[in-house]
This record gives structure tokens, C-alpha cells and sequence, in this order.
């Protein structure tokens, strides 16, 4: 057991899958020699030398592009863009030439890559380079989308990622890079589409992702004080997505929170709802409620965008109104 | 407005296309693979007239973007390129996927969207693939597949094999940002591409001249690049069949990429919606009168071919063009069991548990 922050746990990930793979590849902005801008591939170009760490031009499509015409020739691959803002940049290349292409040709090809990108807010960057997109990769037949909150999740969604025979988009998170925690010895991998209940409770369920994960914790901290039994629910995985785990906790709590750092319309958190809606709507005791981000481009000043991402106050305070409401009726 | 050469461009200066280059039947090339090409264009010519006529019975639906008049590109590096090799073609990609061997039937049932189609209905004329033949794909969104193509001549580097892969694409693909992300790429990292601009004149429905601020629209930004700037006649099967082997080799060689621009003309309009009334007569007939098939089969002649082998090339292409329509037509409609099929891996669409 060692403890590793969040962005040493992404290089520790990849070394891990580039070890047992001699014919993984990766490519990305300033991946190489700078060891990636927020340090998340430091040491790899040492390991495995320039052949299979490449630096790229400030090109996403030409980025994307090789890494989708090596995968499908025999080189898996992992690609980063550096920012998830920017895959709007590359967007043609991912939703409609990776995505669709297996569909297209009825199953000709396979595309075993990863693309990793720095996604959400929190680091004061501003509208451009702190957006959570996770949804927008969500909507998109064909791709799968992960997206871990702790350092031990990195390194096995990533292993599980990289062996993956679809394309993934790997959401890494920017505001828990510097977080800390234990991740044991030796090879880890994970799989795809699990998600994981990492507080159990009895009266509501909380569904979260990425940042918002440590804050639904704290925000269940604060609950339990009063009496509140949150079941809080890492989602990890939007593609392939874990309904059962949900759907049975919102079956035992009956009542069912989403905390989404995305902006409001279309979040991920709405596709859960409507599956929640739709197949346990019998079970549910109040209304759902989702707890998102506004829908507004993100602040840069620390006090607006502090604001706008649910906070663990917002979560507390919006989940304890609603169960309190609904012991009035 | 509607006399004004600047709106109507029916009314502009015709381009007309270069005399053609006598010398070129004295090129080095075997006989052998001069009627492999004369073959090659008439299966590209006579599919892409089947198409057409299929079109107009209500066989073929959506859309079509034939080749006609510009076969000799597809030809040529059809006969150059070795059986490892990777195509890359756009929307327009009947003829480049007939030229590395796709099935003629296959490719028929595609158009006509049935279940014993190239891709079992669910690709359709804009995208026709055939991996096994080394046809990688027809991208139907102009400019992102000179980026996959790197990453396929990026493989072949890394595996350390022979293979280049080839881009086609239209003029109006220079003026879109991946084909100059696809270029610096390539050059960058000495990729085995070949990048191969199939300049017909116009974007679309709009002249390429005028949308652009070089006179050759690919071969004008090669220097930008550090690659040589290339232009060939588009019309002439050995023109093109001496660059793609010159180009090829280089690359097989680790010489790096290459860009060529070769100049055509398209008979008919950009796709099946379009009669290509925007182009001046005079500049259409000129062209029609260099189509490069009585030109091949002229120059195949002088060089001592039997007409009798030309004639029943020609009659065996139109028996195998009619089988490949009676294949399609005989094809069922794809049934439910396909729709939900091949988005993932496993085989199957289930995005959930």
C-alpha cells in the first residue's frame, strides 16, 4: 500500500498498462519531456522512451486523428487533450469518425483507445478551460466515458480503460489532482460500468461523480448530525452505466439526489432520473432532486465560481430541506 | 445579378484542361499493368453509370457522389499501391474502394442499402470500407481522415512494415484546418503517407479559385510544409501511376509523406441533387473531350494493343457490372436483427446493466 496523489495515480496507470502492453502508445501536448501540464505523466518518457511517449503540435484533430487511425491498424492508444474544453476542437474526429465508424461498417473495425482530458472547475481558470463535459461524451453512441474520484480508481479504470476494446473517454479531474490517498501494491484493474456505493445509508440516495463525490461525503457527514442516513453512490462510470446498483438503492432509501458539476440542461444526472422515474417510480417518497451547477460558462473569480459549483453546504442544505419537507406531508 | 460572371458562374472564363502529355506512352510501365488500369477504369466507369441509372430508377436512395470523369486518380494508385497498403477516400469513394478490390456486388447491395451490402445497409454510399482489402474508409466529413490516415501510417512506423497509407481528397478539403494539422503532422514525425488532392474545380457547387488564396489549392500550401509541390494531370492513368509509384517508394523507404495534386474534372455534379449547371459549357465540353477512357484507350492502341482485348475487357467489366446489380437487387432489405448490432465491441448497442 502506498499513498499517491490523483495525478501520480493517472502515471502510475498508464506505466502499469504500458509495462504489460509493449505496443501502447501514447500522444498528447506537452505529454513528453514537460511530463504533461498538470504532472500527470511524469516519468513515462524516461520508461518508455520518445517511440512511445510523443509530444504533439497544438493539434487536437491531427492528435485524435492519429490516435484513432493507429488503433485501428493494431496500435492501442492513448491520447491526451489537455483540457476537456478542448475537445470541442476535435469533436467531428471523436463523436462522429470514432464513435460511429465500428456502427458504419457493421462491425469492420474496433477502436482500442483511450482519450484523456482534464475536466471541471474548481482551479479559477475560467469559462474556457474549466467546463465539466462528461455529458456531451455521455450522449454519443459508441463511446464509453469514465470518470474516477480517487487515486486507486484511477489506476484501475485505467487499466480497465486501456483493455478496453471500445473507445473511452477517461475524465480526469483537475481539482482532485493533488489529493491524496492509500492505492495497493501491485497490478490493479477495474471494470467498466460498476459503480460504487461508498457510504452506505437508508433514507436518501445521492448519485456523484468525480469532485462531486468527496463533497456528497462531507454534505452525508453533515446530514447523519441530524439524523440523516445518505447512501451516497460514486457513479465512475457513465458508459457502460450501473443502473442496478442505483436502482436498488433508491428501492431501499426512496428518495433519489443527483450532484452533477455540469451545467443544468442534459446533465448526466437527468438521464438517471429518468431511468429512476421510469422503472422504480413506485418506490420513490418525494420528488428527485438535482443539485448541478447553473446553467451559465463558469465564473473565473474565485467567489462566483465557488457559487456555482455545488458546494457541500448546497448539497447539505438542498437534501435536508426536501426530507424535512417530505415528513411534513 | 444573373449576368454577372461573379454570381452566375456559368458566365466565368472556362478552365480548360492541359493538351495531353503524348510522352507519357513512352513511360516505363509494363503492359501488363496498363490493361490492369484499363480494366480499373472501365469497373469504375461502368459502376458508377449503374449507380447513376439505379439512382434514377429509385434502386439507390439518400445520395451518390460519383467519379465519372475522374477515375484515372483512383486507377492509378489503385495499380500502384501494394496489398498492405491503406486508402483513406472521402464520400466520393466508390472508385477508390473498387480500385483496392472491394466486391462489386457487395458494393452495389451497399448502394442499393441491403443486407448482402459491403456493410449490411448500414453505412451507404458515403461510406463504404473493406478492411480486408486495405479500404479503411470513406469519411463523409471532409478533412478528418488525412488525420486517421497518419495514424495508420503512424502504425506501420511503429510496426515496423512497409505500408503507406493514401488520402484522397477533394480541393475543397485544403481550405478545412485538419488538412494542414494532417500535414505538419505528417511531416513531423516523416509518416509513410501519401496526401493526394483530387482538384476537379469545384467545391461542391462553388469554383475552388475562388475560395481560395493559391492557384492550386494543395500543392501551393506544400511548401508551407516542407514538401515538394506536385501537380499531374488527373485525366492520364500513367501520369498518375508514375507519381503514386514514385511517392510510395519514397515513404516505403522512410522518406516521409508526399502531396499530390491531381487535376480532373467531375462529368456530372457534386452529388445525385446536383446537375452542375454553375460551370460554363465550353469548359465542360473541353473536358468531356479529355476523358481520360478514349484517351487510354487511343494511347493502349498506338502502343499495339489488339482492339479485340480492349473490346472484351470492356464486355467482361459490363458482364460483371450486370451480375454485381443482379447480386444487389437480389438482396433482402436488412432485417430488425441489425439495427441495435455493432456499436460496441461485444457486438451489440447495451449501454447499460
Amino acid at each position: 500500500m502506498a499513498e499517491l496523489t490523483y495525478r501520480e495515480a493517472v502515471a502510475r496507470g498508464i506505466a502499469q498498462e504500458m509495462r504489460r502492453d509493449p505496443t501502447l502508445v501514447m500522444l498528447g501536448e506537452d505529454i513528453a519531456s514537460a511530463g504533461g501540464v498538470f504532472k500527470t505523466t511524469v516519468g513515462l518518457l524516461d520508461e518508455f522512451g520518445p517511440e512511445r511517449v510523443r509530444d504533439t503540435p497544438i493539434s487536437e484533430q491531427a492528435i485524435i486523428g492519429a490516435a484513432m487511425g493507429a488503433s485501428m491498424t493494431g496500435i492501442p492508444v492513448i491520447a491526451e487533450i489537455m483540457f476537456s474544453d478542448f475537445l470541442a476542437v476535435c469533436w467531428d474526429m471523436i463523436a462522429n469518425e470514432i464513435a460511429k465508424s465500428r456502427y458504419m461498417t457493421d462491425g469492420q473495425v474496433s477502436f482500442p483507445l483511450v482519450i484523456r482530458t482534464a475536466n471541471g472547475g474548481g482551479a479559477r481558470f475560467g469559462a474556457q478551460h474549466s467546463q465539466s463535459v462528461e455529458n456531451w461524451a455521455m450522449m454519443i453512441p459508441g463511446l464509453k466515458v469514465v470518470a474516477p474520484s480517487t487515486p486507486a480508481d484511477v489506476v484501475g479504470l485505467m487499466a480497465a480503460s486501456v483493455r478496453e476494446p471500445d473507445p473511452v473517454i477517461f475524465f480526469e479531474h483537475k481539482a482532485l489532482m493533488a489529493t491524496k490517498a492509500d492505492v495497493p501494491d501491485g497490478e490493479i484493474v477495474d471494470q467498466l460500468g460498476r459503480a460504487r456505493v461508498v457510504r452506505e445509508g437508508s433514507d436518501v440516495t445521492i448519485a456523484a461523480l468525480a469532485l462531486m463525490v468527496p463533497r456528497a461525503l462531507a454534505a452525508a457527514e453533515a446530514l447523519a448530525a441530524d439524523g440523516i442516513s445518505a447512501e451516497v453512490i460514486d457513479v465512475r462510470s457513465l458508459v457502460p452505466l450501473d443502473t442496478r446498483t442505483l436502482l436498488s438503492s433508491v428501492t431501499k432509501t426512496g428518495r433519489f439526489f443527483t450532484v452533477e458539476e455540469n451545467p443544468r440542461l442534459c446533465g448526466w444526472g437527468a438521464e438517471l432520473v429518468s431511468i429512476v422515474s421510469e422503472e422504480v417510480f413506485w418506490d420513490l417518497d418525494g420528488p428527485i432532486i438535482r443539485i448541478t451547477t447553473p446553467h451559465i460558462p463558469l465564473p473565473a473569480a474565485a467567489a462566483l465560481e465557488d457559487m456555482a459549483l455545488p458546494s457541500v453546504d448546497r448539497i447539505y442544505k438542498t437534501v435536508s430541506k426536501a426530507v424535512d419537507s417530505g415528513r411534513g406531508l | 445579378m444573373p449576368t454577372d460572371p461573379r454570381y452566375d458562374y456559368a458566365l466565368r472564363e472556362p478552365r480548360l484542361p492541359k493538351p495531353v502529355n503524348r510522352s507519357l506512352e513512352s513511360a516505363d510501365i509494363d503492359r501488363d499493368v496498363r490493361l490492369r488500369m484499363y480494366r480499373i477504369l472501365h469497373e469504375l466507369r461502368q459502376f458508377g453509370k449503374r449507380a447513376h441509372d439505379l439512382f434514377l430508377q429509385n434502386l439507390v436512395k439518400g445520395t451518390t457522389h460519383l467519379s465519372l470523369g475522374m477515375e484515372a486518380i483512383a486507377t492509378g494508385f489503385g495499380a500502384a499501391m501494394k496489398p498492405g497498403d491503406y486508402t483513406f477516400a472521402t464520400y466520393r469513394g466508390h472508385a477508390h474502394s473498387l480500385a483496392r478490390g472491394m466486391d462489386l456486388g457487395a458494393a452495389m447491395a451497399e448502394l442499393l442499402g441491403r443486407e448482402n451490402g459491403i456493410l449490411g445497409g448500414k453505412g451507404g454510399s458515403m461510406h463504404l470500407t473493406d478492411i480486408s482489402k486495405g479500404m479503411m474508409g470513406s469519411y463523409a466529413i471532409i478533412g478528418a481522415h488525412l488525420c486517421v490516415a497518419n495514424g495508420a501510417a503512424w502504425s506501420a512506423q511503429l510496426r515496423g512494415t512497409d505500408q503507406v497509407a493514401v488520402a484522397f481528397f477533394g480541393d475543397g478539403t485544403t481550405n478545412i484546418g485538419a488538412f494542414h494539422e494532417a500535414l505538419n503532422m505528417a511531416k513531423i514525425w516523416t509518416l509513410p503517407v501519401v496526401f493526394v488532392c483530387e482538384n476537379n474545380l469545384y467545391m461542391e457547387y462553388t469554383p475552388i479559385d475562388l475560395m481560395t488564396a493559391v492557384d492550386h489549392p494543395a500543392a501551393d500550401r506544400a511548401g508551407s510544409y516542407g514538401l515538394e509541390s506536385i501537380v499531374i494531370d488527373g485525366n492520364d492513368p500513367d501520369d498518375v501511376y508514375l507519381a503514386a509509384q514514385k511517392a510510395l517508394s519514397r515513404a516505403r523507404l522512410g522518406g516521409g509523406p508526399a502531396l499530390i495534386e491531381a487535376v480532373t474534372y467531375r462529368t456530372g455534379g457534386h452529388s445525385r441533387a446536383d446537375p452542375g449547371k454553375y460551370r460554363p459549357e465550353q469548359e465542360i465540353q473541353a473536358w468531356a473531350a479529355r476523358d481520360p477512357i478514349p484517351m487510354y484507350h487511343d494511347r493502349l492502341l498506338s502502343l499495339g494493343t489488339p482492339e479485340a482485348l480492349l473490346t472484351s475487357i470492356e464486355r467482361q467489366v459490363a458482364e460483371a457490372i450486370d451480375a454485381a446489380t443482379e447480386f444487389a437487387k437480389s438482396g433482402r432489405e436488412p432485417g430488425e436483427g441489425s439495427l441495435l448490432t455493432e456499436v460496441y465491441a461485444d457486438g451489440g448497442s447495451r449501454w447499460r446493466n
